[in-house]
């Protein structure tokens, strides 16, 4: 096959070296699906009530921005405020119930090695880096992005883009009410595990940003892998 | 409280007595109702010229209401008893699908917590709205507002039409009446009851600042705003206790370049750019 060379600039990737480590489910079973999502890529799935999505952190400090919908209802769909209100707690972590838009539990945390996760920061994306860096980066490529193009793979629009989730991403809250994205506190092959409460429909951006600290300027890989829980 | 009066204080047998009983109704005021025209309101902030104002209402505890406002507007809320919490979304009235957007309003300015000199920002990279001024500083953009399946834990019961409905039940409606449905609305932020996050994420309650505190906002965009007032859902007391919110604004500027409040910060000021290079594409 001919080398097609092409004068498109995309987005960064991992440096050569970087460690991976692919690891395995955090949660014992039998594995109903393996993928592997690339950087800078969107990525979707539907893990069914009971089931376990373990999300690996391949290369470390990767954030996978992540939004989660009831299959049977669309309009029903994560929720930050309800599932911060109902935990009355800021971060996410181990036991941390994800809530939808109704208030009920869409998927829960039963597996996880890192402190904590981040459900305040949101999405970045091609409009918000304007603001944060400059207008020099509006071809940069964004997360909102990545989720128009998978939402769009089922049915779902700019309407259905909510506050999302950041799987590996660090949003300390100060005392003062100072937030920031700051270094992460993951590393090559730290897990996650959610369990589907109801069949959800589960859609993550491989974050490709590179002015902030949410993918230590070293975007890597994700392993999504679902099990039927033995 | 019963709203309709006992049957024998009613002549309705025929279509001319029943347009002459009903006609006899109007007229009357009540503790939370809109003015109109809104330079009517007993209310009306101090200072402002009663011909620039576009509204003047009184929003029950427990009721909602939601406007359509021009660019510049200005919009005050008013919480006179302490006990008002006002569940704001906003949206750019051309395309809703503008809206609020929580995460880019609290990430963006480097501050979860909203008070005079913030941006409420959309998704797409612009301030729909500035809040100009604040006498209260206890506000909230964790919680959003209440559920259904919330206010049924707490309350026994959510219903729109009950004692204690949900923040959401309410939103859902008025978003309704604007063509929106239930995966339009975004998460909200409140007004005048304050969430404090400590050093573990836990979020505390902080509540009101007490009685008479405002909050004034600025339409950088024309605005479709969306309004529940409604019980906070940390609010500790057992009982659903919240006030009359008042409502009013006037006709005024949006922010532009000689306003002290647009260069304060490098990212506010780059939302303003954009906001204005739509608003001039448009011709607004
Ligand atoms: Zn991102």
């Amino acid at each position: 096959m001919t080398m097609i060379s092409s004068t498109v600039p995309v987005g960064a990737s991992f440096a050569a070296g970087s460690e991976l480590d692919w690891a395995q489910s955090l949660v014992p079973g039998l594995v109903v699906l393996d993928e592997r999502v690339p950087p800078n890529a969107p990525w979707s799935g539907v893990v069914a009530a009971g089931q376990v999505l373990t999300i690996v952190d391949v290369g470390g400090n990767q954030s996978g921005d992540c939004l989660m919908y009831n299959t049977a209802d669309h309009e029903e769909r994560y929720s930050v405020p309800d599932t911060l209100t109902w935990e009355q707690n800021a971060y996410v972590s181990t036991g941390t119930v994800l809530r939808s838009s109704e208030g009920r539990p869409l998927m829960t945390v039963v597996g996880n090695e890192i402190d904590r996760h981040d459900t305040i920061g949101g999405a970045c994306s091609k409009e918000s880096n304007t603001l944060r860096y400059g207008h020099h980066v509006m071809y940069h490529h964004g997360c909102r992005e990545n989720f128009l193009a998978e939402a769009s793979r089922h049915g779902l629009g700019v309407r259905d883009l909510v506050s999302n989730l950041n799987w590996f991403m660090n949003v300390p809250v100060e005392t003062d009410g100072a937030l920031g994205i700051v270094d992460g506190l993951s590393a090559p092959g730290r897990r996650v595990a959610v369990r589907a409460e109801m069949d959800v429909l589960v859609l993550v951006s491989n974050c490709p940003q590179m002015n902030n600290p949410c993918n230590d300027f070293n975007p890597t890989p994700l392993r999504m892998i679902v099990v039927e829980p033995s | 409280m019963a709203l309709s009066a006992p049957r024998d204080q009613h002549t309705t047998d025929t279509v001319l007595n029943a347009r002459s009983d009903a006609r006899a109704q109007g007229g009357q005021s009540t503790e939370w109702m809109p003015y109109l025209p809104a330079s009517s309101s007993p209310f009306a902030p101090a200072g402002t010229d009663p011909a620039s104002l576009v509204w003047g209402e009184v929003v029950a505890p427990g009721g909602y209401t939601h406007k359509v406002v021009a660019r510049g507007t200005r919009i005050r809320f008013d919480d006179p008893t302490g006990n008002a919490c006002a569940n704001l979304v906003v949206y750019n009235a051309l395309e809703p699908t503008e809206r609020l957007n929580v995460a880019d309003t609290q990430k963006i300015p480097w501050q979860a917590y909203l008070g005079a000199g913030h941006p409420l920002l959309s998704g797409d990279g612009r301030v729909l709205a500035s809040i100009v001024a604040d006498t209260s500083g206890r506000h909230d953009a964790f919680c959003g507002t209440s559920t259904d399946a919330w206010n049924e834990r707490k309350y026994g019961d959510s219903r729109p039409e009950g004692p204690t409905p949900s923040g959401r039940g309410l939103l859902v409606k008025a978003a309704a009446k604007h063509g929106l449905g239930r995966r339009d609305l975004p998460p909200s932020i409140s007004l005048f009851q304050g969430v404090r996050v400590d050093s573990d994420g836990q979020l505390g309650w902080q509540g009101s600042a007490g009685a008479r505190t405002y909050v004034e906002l600025v339409a950088e965009l024309p605005l479709l705003v969306l309004v529940a007032n409604v019980a906070h859902p940390l609010d500790p007391r057992t009982d659903y206790v919240v006030g009359p919110l008042h409502v009013h604004a006037w006709r005024g500027r949006a922010t532009g370049p000689t306003d002290a409040r647009f260069g304060t910060a490098p990212e506010l000021e780059r939302a303003y750019l954009n906001t204005i290079d739509y608003a001039e594409a448009r011709g607004l």
